[in-house]
């Protein structure tokens, strides 16, 4: 008990005084789904022998990046999309050039948006356009909040302006139709995969490729049957340090390390262990067996980049707003 | 009233109050245990024992050791001001300690981020001074003290105004000094109201959720409470352990009534 | 008169005074000044809108209709309890008693996770009722059961005090002029009680309006459908829509403000009742 009020002094102490001593734990402010990724991260993290902590923190990314804004006081930030990121750019916490601080535009691994259906996949869904069917009850979570979810709208969108040759009436009347079918919009992932699988709601959950098949090695896999569309969108996740709060706590080393050991060959084991793709080509091999084929197109490609994705799409009044009437 | 003398109508009211009471209250009660153990006792105690878990209980219990006190302290002062004197605004102090009871907990965590949240009103403030406040333990104690404010000072209020000032000055009269008086009439005669107060106070302060989930951040091991650690594990698929971390507040809950049930045992109420 | 003479009395009134002040100041009135100034800084239109807009209309309904059905049911079941716990003496009566109190005692968010296990297709009530087409978690049913289940004390604890002061002279009295007992009721004791028992409803209704954390647990959280007001200011505010989550917020800390004004009559009534039958 004494130990804790010691803990508890000193966690009220450093809320209110800058710090003076060298950390030795960082925060990770984190999506929704990562929860049990990071958990074991962290683990081989503490097993490769590094001595801090990192603690973990998990919402809908969007929230995440609010939260932040709002003080929450995260050394460093895993989103599941670049957008997010950008938002702590413009508030002064991250500096603008992250994406070359590390590999891959920072993105120690990469997912895309697939379905999770019930077993017999009884409505017979099989890519995007059979969502939008009448009688589909669709899952996933709400764009506004949830990284997650925009990918989701992303690679709907993406599907759509191929196979109707770009005509934006029927593309918007196919996300239209795609959004009314959505009862609920929860605020995070992992809260669309309980309404899913706890809940019982809709007839198929779009979520992460790697929530997924975690769902699916969870909760059995005579239950749910994984569905990969057709096309889909890459889903990059990016990292990146919170500078304005490193300074201030002078933990910039241990989040630089940290964020690293996730691009090491262990760090990327452990990601794909659990279910999310990686670029080390050794790895990606080992674990082929678990990812099927599929092609992706980049943000790049479809829609132009992420600072055109975030004006046209996801401003207020945008693209997303006007398939997005239920909000 | 002996058995014999029970019409029929009461034994009717009485069984049905007991089946009901039965279904909604003892029921909920009795499955939280149940699911706790369903996969045995030595599941439960890796559950409890597990660290997230473990610090949730701690923090929790941390922030009623704070809460606690001040709203007794507080509630006090309150209830001796607006009973013991006159004055305009009176009214108006009554129903400002009210207001925190009435309003939903997610107003009351509301309010607080957008008051000392970085884009609230002392934000900038704050953050020039570098004072963070908002997803730290001092958020969850500043929204607990918020929900639980009205407490003890609702249980004295209604019995101080009854017990009038008479025997406070006689012993002024006496020549007391004011904390003399205090200490010996004033005290003893609302001690147990106090205690009273105090376990409602406590009771809540534990079980806060909706308040403490808008300011907490949920940093596992840090800032999640117990309520919101519960929360996580249920959503998590862990529902043993949601349930396993549920019985200590339930013991508590349990705790609570029997503690209320000997205070009013002992004539106060 | 002796007021007056006590203020002079009786020590403490800068101490007491300051310390409720400071207090009242820094915990309660800021943060509201914090949330009123936003409101305030949002131009009526916007804040029309908000307020007025399809999704915010369904959420009052759902969430004023859950409470009102909730509070109802209360009202009846409390004044069963309060009824049984004053007028009868039997085995058990204290453990009654005290139980009365558990939704208070119990943290709602475990009041939740209790309620949606109970009301699963396969929990204890709920594979029972589910076959006969009673769905309760995930629909308003749920979440009329969980506003019922955490404001249950009110009416109990509301009405007992008064329903033990009911003069047995006068029962008696009505009784020796031949009344029957549901007459008793309905002359002497209801008029009694009733001031009691609809500040007691009132609070139940307030608190349900308010509840959160059992709610979210066993509502499916459909907007329009089973979305209450609290969750919806939830959301907007991981939206990022603090305009929204602020407009929402001053509807109902409006509403708290007219069940204490209420409450706070109703008590005023009772007493003159009390005074005007002694």
């Amino acid at each position: 008990m004494n130990k804790l009020f010691a803990a508890a002094a000193a966690a009220i102490a450093l809320s209110v005084t800058p710090a003076f001593a060298q950390p030795t734990d960082i925060l990770n402010a984190s999506y929704d789904i990562a929860r049990e990724l990071f958990e074991a991260e962290n683990a081989a993290y503490a097993a490769s022998g590094a001595a801090d902590t990192v603690n973990q923190s998990h919402a809908g990314s969007s929230a995440q990046a609010r939260a932040v804004l709002e003080g929450l006081p995260a050394d460093v930030v895993t989103f599941n999309q670049v957008v997010d990121i950008e938002k702590l750019v413009e508030g002064g916490f991250v500096s603008d050039d992250w994406a070359t601080e590390f590999p891959n535009n920072a993105s120690p691994f990469y997912s895309l948006p697939a379905f999770l259906v019930r077993a017999g996949n009884p409505k017979g869904i099989s890519d995007w356009g059979d969502l939008a069917a009448e009688g589909v009850q669709v899952i996933f979570p709400n764009p506004k909040t949830s990284g997650n979810g925009r990918y989701t709208y992303l690679a709907a969108r993406a599907w759509a302006n191929e196979e109707y040759a770009n005509d934006e009436a029927k593309v918007e009347e196919f996300l239209t139709k795609l959004f009314n079918n959505v009862p609920v919009f929860e605020t995070g992932g992992r809260a669309a995969t309980t309404a899913f699988t706890e809940r019982q709601l809709g007839d198929v959950l779009i979520t992460f490729e790697a929530e997924v098949l975690a769902v699916r090695k969870q909760l059995g896999e005579d239950q749910y049957e994984a569905v990969v569309p057709s096309v889909s969108l890459l889903s990059e996740f990016p990292v990146a340090i919170v500078d304005k709060v490193v300074d201030n706590r002078g933990s910039r080393d241990i989040a630089k390390a940290y964020l690293d050991f996730l691009f090491t060959t262990e760090g990327q084991e452990v990601a794909a262990s659990n279910f999310h793709r990686v670029n080390d080509e050794a790895i990606a091999a080992a674990h082929a067996a678990d990812f099927p084929e599929v092609r992706l197109v980049t943000a790049d490609e479809a829609f132009g980049g992420w600072a055109k994705i975030s004006e046209e799409h996801f401003a207020d009044g945008g693209l997303l707003d006007k398939v997005f009437l239920n909000q | 009233m002996t058995t014999a003398t029970r019409s029929p109508a009461e034994i009717t009211l009485i069984a049905l109050a007991f089946v009901l009471s039965g279904l909604i209250l003892v029921v909920p009660l009795v499955l939280i245990f149940a699911f706790a153990l369903r996969e045995g006792l030595a599941t439960y105690l890796t559950n409890i024992l597990e660290p997230n878990t473990l610090h949730a209980v701690g923090l929790t219990v941390l922030t009623a050791i704070i809460v606690v006190p001040i709203n007794i302290v507080v509630g006090v002062c309150l209830a001796w001001l607006v009973t013991r004197f006159r004055f305009p605004g009176r009214q108006l102090i009554i129903t400002t300690i009210e207001l925190p009871a009435s309003v939903s907990p997610i107003v009351a965590g509301v309010v607080y981020l957008f008051l000392y949240g970085g884009q609230g009103l002392l934000g900038p403030v704050l953050q020039a001074a570098n004072i963070q406040l908002m997803f730290t333990v001092t958020a969850i104690i500043l929204v607990s003290l918020f929900v639980t404010a009205p407490f003890v000072a609702r249980e004295l209020i209604p019995l101080m105004q009854q017990q009038g000032t008479e025997d406070e000055e006689a012993a002024l009269s006496l020549g007391a000094s004011g904390w003399q008086m205090f200490w010996h009439v004033t005290l003893p005669n609302i001690r147990w109201a106090i205690l009273y107060g105090a376990v409602l106070t406590n009771a809540r302060v534990m079980g806060e959720f909706g308040a403490v989930s808008v300011v907490s951040g949920s940093i596992r091991g840090q800032t999640n409470t117990l309520p919101l650690q519960i929360t996580q594990l249920f959503n998590d698929f862990n529902v043993t352990g949601a349930f396993a971390a549920a019985t200590t507040l339930a013991l508590i809950a349990v705790l609570t009534l029997i503690l209320k049930s000997s205070l009013e045992g002992r004539g106060w109420r | 008169m002796a007021q007056r003479r006590s203020r002079h009395l009786l020590p403490g009134f800068g101490l007491t005074l300051g310390v409720s002040m400071l207090y009242l100041t820094i915990i309660i009135v800021l943060p509201l000044i914090a949330m009123l100034l936003k409101v305030g800084g949002m131009g009526w239109e916007e804040f029309w809108r908000i307020v007025s807009s399809n999704r915010s209309l369904a959420a009052y309904r759902i969430t004023f209709s859950s409470a009102l059905i909730a509070s109802i049911f209360n009202g009846i079941f409390g004044l069963l309890l309060a009824w049984v716990l004053t007028r009868y003496s039997f085995p058990g009566k204290r453990i009654l008693d005290a139980l009365v109190d558990l939704p208070f005692a119990l943290p709602t968010a475990v009041a939740g996770l209790v309620l949606v296990t109970l009301f699963s297709d396969t929990g204890w009530y709920g594979q029972f009722l589910e076959p006969n087409g009673f769905k309760v978690n995930y629909t308003q049913a749920g979440i009329i059961v969980a506003m019922i289940f955490t404001s249950i004390p009110f009416v109990v604890r509301t009405v007992q005090p008064v329903l033990e002061e009911v003069q047995v002279d006068l029962e008696e009295a009505a009784r020796t002029l031949g009344a029957t007992n549901w007459q008793v009721f309905a002359r002497v004791i209801w008029p009694t009680i009733l001031p009691a028992f609809i500040a007691g409803c009132v609070l139940s209704f307030a608190r349900s309006l308010g509840e959160f954390g059992a709610v979210v647990f066993i509502a499916g959280n459909l907007p329009g459908l089973t979305e209450i007001v609290s969750l919806l200011i939830y959301i907007r505010l991981d939206e990022y829509n603090y305009e929204g989550a602020a407009a929402l917020a001053f509807i109902l800390l409006l509403v708290a403000f007219a069940t204490l004004v209420l409450t706070n009559a109703l008590g005023a009534w009772q007493v003159r009742y009390a005074d005007r039958r002694r």
